[in-house]
C-alpha cells in the first residue's frame, strides 16, 4: 500500500505529515486486573438499590433505557430489601425464601461434590456455577410447568430448582446406566423435557434462536407456556444471538431473553464481547425490545425481575431482554485454570458479593434462620447429595465403568434406524 | 391427474399439506405474499393465512434455528432457503442441531423438519446462484436428503419429507423446475407437458424416501443420476445407442444401495454423474459403496462424471457443466474397458 502523503497525482487528498500521528488505532480491550495484580473493580459501577421504577409490563424499549442502563437491586448493603421492585414483590413468605436458600445450597453442594468427582477421575468433565446459583435457581420457580428453558451449560440451577432427580442430573455427569441421554453426551449437556430443560449442545448460541422459535410455536398454538433463552456473556457474539433478537423483535413471540453476564468467556474478559457497547441490556433496545439490568446475585432481585417478565410474555406483551450481572467464581470448567489469566482473589473482590450470603443475611435479620440452622442446613443438604452420588456411583463412573450397550451410538440417529446404520451395528458385533 | 411443472407440483406439495396438518408451517426469504422467487409458494400465505405462512428477515441461521425450535415443540416447519448457495449460515443449525436434536436428547426432542433449497447450475447462476452442496449433507449422519428429477416425484418426495419424523434437506434442481434438460443448451427448451413425470395426481400422496427409481432398464452399464443429470444421461445415452440402465436416486441418505447393487451386478459397470464438484462429492461415496458391494461384478474402473473441481463459472457454463459429451465419453470408455 502506498503512503498516501506521497500520493500527488490529484486524485487522493494529502494527509498533511503532522497529522500522521492521528491515525486509526485499534483498541483491544484488557480486562481490569491480570494475575499478578491485585483485583480492581473500580470501573465497575454498583448503583444503590432501589431505585429503579417497576415499569408497566407493556413498556415499549424505548421506556426502558434507565433500566438496561441501570441495574434493578432490592436488597440494600446491609441485605435489607428496598424500592419499588421490593414493594412489587410484596410479601414473600419465609417457607419460599428458605426454599431458595436450600436450592442454592444444593446446587453448590452438587458442584462441589461433581467437581472433586471430576478430580477422582470418576467423570471425565464437569463445569461449576459457582456465584451464579440465585439466577437460574429462582427464574426456574418462577415459570410454570410447561414452559421451556434453552439453557445453556451453566444452568444446572434450573434442573436443581425444577426438582430433577438427582440420580439422573449425577447419571449423567456419571454417563452411567442412569444417564437419560445413554452416554451419547459431554457431561453437564442435560436434557430434561419434562423438566422444561431443553437438550443443551456444545455449540453456542444455537438454542437462543431456537427458543425464539419454540415461544412462536407457542403463541400459534395457543399453549399459553414461554419460553426461556440463556446465554453467557461471551456467546452475545455469536451470529444466533443477533438472530435470535431480530426474529423475536419481528414476531414479538412469548419468550424471555436472559443473558448471564458473569464477566468471562473462558479467559476472555466481558470487555471483549461487549466492546464499546454500554450494556448486553442496551443491545436489546436497539431491536426494540425492552430490557432490564439486574443484579445477579441478589435473590429478591431476580425473583421480582423473573416474576415481572415471565407475566409480561405471558399475557402476550412480547419478548423482554434481561441481563444479569454477576461474577463467574469458580474456573471455567474442570479444563480450566483461572490464575493463569486472572486474580486469584478477584471473587472476593466481586462488588455484588455472593448470593447465598446476601439471602442467608437476609433471612437472618428477618428472624426466619440463623447461623446454626445454615450450618445444619449445609451439612443435611450435602449428606443428601453425597447419599445420592454414593448410590449414582453404584451404577458405573468413568473409572469404574457399567457400560452401556455400545448398540445405542446406532438409537436415536433417526426415528427408524435405516439399512446403512443396521450394518455398521452388525459390523461392530451387535 | 393433472399437468403440473416441478413449481405447481411442489406448490401442489405445500398445499396438501398445509390443507391436511395444521402443525405444517411455511417460512423463508419472499416466501409469503409474493410467493417465493421461484413461485413455489404463491397463492398459499393469501389460502391458509400468514400464521401458517409467512415472510422472514434475510438471515438464513435464523430460519433454520427458528425451525428447529418449532419442530422440536411438535410443529412441522417446512422452511426455504432462496438458493442452495446461500445455506451456508445456516449450517450450524442444520448440522449440528437438526441432524443431532433426536440422538443427543436420547428421543425427549425431535426435529420434524425440512429444508427445501434450490440448486444446481445450468442457468447462468454464476458462483452463487449454482452450486450443489449435496455431499455437505450427506457426511452429516441424523439427516436425510433428497433431490427429485421430475414433478411426480417432486411432489411424492415433498409430502413424504414433510411427514417424515427427521430433518430433511430436500435439494430442487432449479434448471427443471420449469421442464426436463438434455444437457444441450441451444436445443428448443422442454416443458413438463410432454412428459409423463409432468402428470401429477392432484390429492395426497407419497414417494417414500430412501427408495430410488430406475428410470430406464438397460444391461450394459449402470448409470447413477439424480436432479438435472437424471434427464442429461438419458439423452445422452438415446444418442449413443448404449444399453444403459438409469438410476435415478432420489434420496441419497439413506442410500437404496439394494437397488444400485442389483443393477450393477447385472451390468457389470458403473458410471456415476453429478453437477456438484469432484473431490469428496456424493460420487465418491457412491462409487466406494459400489466397490465394496460389487467388486466381483465388475468389468470395468466405474467412472464419474462431475463439475470440475472449481467455483461454478459464470461465462463458461457449458465448459464446466457435465454435459453429453463427457458423459458420451466415460460411457464409451467403460464399454471399452
Amino acid at each position: 500500500m502506498p503512503d498516501i502523503s506521497t500520493t500527488t497525482d490529484g486524485e487522493h487528498p494529502v494527509v498533511p505529515a503532522q497529522d500522521a500521528a492521528r491515525r486509526s488505532r485499534l483498541q483491544f480491550p484488557h480486562p481490569p486486573a491480570r494475575p499478578d495484580q491485585p483485583a480492581d473493580f473500580s470501573a465497575i459501577v454498583v448503583p444503590r438499590a432501589g431505585i429503579l421504577p417497576v415499569p408497566p409490563l407493556d413498556i415499549s424499549a424505548s421506556g426502558c433505557r434507565d433500566l438496561a442502563l441501570g441495574m434493578v437491586r432490592i436488597l440494600d448493603e446491609n441485605n435489607r430489601p428496598v424500592g419499588p421492585w421490593a414493594d412489587y414483590l410484596g410479601e414473600v413468605s419465609a417457607d419460599r425464601l428458605r426454599q431458595g436458600l436450600r436450592d442454592m445450597l444444593k446446587m453448590r453442594a452438587i458442584d462441589k461434590r461433581m467437581l472433586n468427582a471430576q478430580r477422582q477421575g470418576k467423570t471425565s468433565f464437569y463445569v461449576q456455577c459457582t456465584g451464579e446459583e440465585a439466577i437460574g435457581c429462582c427464574f426456574q420457580r418462577a415459570l410454570s410447568q410447561g414452559d421451556m428453558n434453552f439453557p445453556t451449560y451453566r444452568l444446572q440451577t434450573l434442573l436443581v430448582a425444577a426438582e430433577y432427580p438427582l440420580e439422573q442430573l449425577m447419571g449423567q455427569l456419571y454417563s452411567n446406566p442412569l444417564d437419560p441421554l445413554k452416554g451419547r453426551q459431554l457431561p453437564v449437556m442435560h436434557s430434561a423435557r419434562d423438566y422444561g430443560f431443553f437438550s443443551i449442545s456444545g455449540n453456542l448460541g444455537t438454542q437462543y434462536v431456537q427458543a425464539v422459535g419454540w415461544a412462536m410455536a407457542a403463541a400459534l398454538t395457543g399453549t399459553g407456556k414461554i419460553a426461556a433463552a440463556w446465554i453467557g456473556d461471551g456467546a452475545t457474539a455469536s451470529n444466533d444471538f443477533h438472530s435470535a433478537l431480530l426474529t423475536a423483535s419481528v414476531y414479538l413471540p412469548p419468550i424471555v431473553l436472559n443473558v448471564v453476564n458473569n464477566q468471562w468467556a473462558i479467559s476472555t474478559f466481558t470487555g471483549v464481547a461487549a466492546g464499546k457497547s454500554e450494556t448486553y441490556a442496551a443491545r436489546a433496545l436497539g431491536y426494540g425490545i425492552p430490557a432490564l439490568r439486574v443484579d445477579g446475585n441478589d435473590y429478591l432481585a431476580v425473583m421480582a425481575v423473573s416474576r415481572w417478565a415471565i407475566e409480561r410474555a405471558r399475557q402476550g406483551h412480547g419478548p423482554v431482554l434481561v441481563e444479569w450481572f454477576t461474577y463467574r467464581v469458580g474456573a471455567h470448567s474442570t479444563s480450566d485454570d483461572p490464575s493463569a489469566y486472572r486474580p486469584r482473589d478477584e471473587a472476593r473482590a466481586w462488588p455484588l458479593g455472593d448470593p447465598i450470603d446476601r439471602l442467608k443475611t437476609y433471612l437472618i435479620s428477618r428472624g426466619d434462620w440463623s447461623e446454626e440452622r445454615h450450618v445444619q442446613a449445609e451439612a443435611e443438604i450435602l449428606d443428601e447429595v453425597i447419599a445420592v452420588q454414593k448410590a449414582v456411583e453404584a451404577h458405573g463412573t468413568f473409572v469404574d465403568p457399567q457400560p452401556i450397550s455400545p448398540s445405542e451410538i446406532f438409537l436415536n440417529v433417526y426415528a427408524d434406524m435405516p439399512e446403512h446404520l443396521r450394518r455398521q451395528r452388525k459390523e461392530m458385533g451387535y | 391427474m393433472a399437468r403440473m411443472t416441478m413449481i405447481e407440483a411442489l406448490r401442489s406439495a405445500m398445499d396438501v399439506k398445509l390443507a391436511g396438518d395444521p402443525s405444517v408451517i411455511l417460512f423463508g426469504e419472499d416466501v409469503g405474499y409474493f410467493g417465493g422467487v421461484f413461485r413455489c409458494t404463491s397463492g398459499l400465505q393469501a389460502r391458509y393465512g400468514e400464521e401458517r405462512v409467512f415472510d422472514t428477515p434475510i438471515n438464513e441461521s435464523a430460519i433454520v434455528g427458528l425451525a428447529v425450535g418449532m419442530a422440536a415443540q411438535g410443529m412441522r416447519p417446512c422452511v426455504e432457503i432462496q438458493f442452495a448457495d446461500y445455506m451456508y449460515p445456516a449450517y450450524d443449525q442444520i448440522t449440528q442441531e437438526a441432524a443431532r436434536l433426536r440422538h443427543r436428547s436420547n428421543g425427549q426432542f425431535t426435529c420434524p423438519l425440512v429444508v427445501r433449497m434450490p440448486t444446481g447450475g445450468g442457468i447462468f447462476g454464476g458462483q452463487t446462484h449454482s452450486q450443489s452442496p449435496e455431499a455437505l449433507f450427506t457426511h452429516v449422519a441424523g439427516l436425510k436428503v433428497v433431490i427429485p428429477s421430475n414433478p411426480y416425484d417432486a411432489k411424492g418426495l415433498l409430502i413424504a419429507a414433510i411427514e417424515d419424523p427427521d430433518p430433511v434437506i430436500f435439494l430442487e434442481p432449479k434448471r427443471i423446475y420449469n421442464g426436463p434438460f438434455s444437457g444441450n443448451p441451444h436445443a428448443k427448451s422442454m416443458s413438463w407437458a410432454a412428459h409423463p413425470a409432468g402428470e401429477v395426481p392432484e390429492d395426497h400422496y407419497s414417494v417414500p424416501l430412501g427408495k430410488a427409481a430406475i428410470c430406464r432398464h438397460g444391461s450394459d452399464v449402470t448409470v447413477l443420476a439424480y436432479g438435472t443429470m437424471v434427464h442429461v444421461a438419458q439423452a445422452t445415452v438415446d444418442q449413443t445407442g448404449i444399453d444403459a440402465e438409469i438410476i435415478d436416486l432420489r434420496t441419497l441418505l439413506p442410500l437404496d444401495l439394494a437397488t444400485v447393487r442389483a443393477s450393477v451386478e447385472k451390468t457389470g459397470r458403473c458410471v456415476v454423474i453429478h453437477e456438484a464438484t469432484r473431490t469428496s462429492g456424493f460420487g465418491a461415496e457412491l462409487i466406494a459403496e459400489v466397490q465394496e458391494a460389487c467388486f466381483w461384478h465388475l468389468r470395468a474402473p466405474v467412472l464419474r462424471v462431475a463439475g470440475w473441481d472449481a467455483p461454478y463459472p459464470h461465462a463458461l457454463e457449458w465448459d464446466y457443466f457435465p454435459g453429453p459429451e463427457r458423459i458420451a465419453r466415460a460411457l464409451k470408455q467403460v464399454m471399452e474397458a
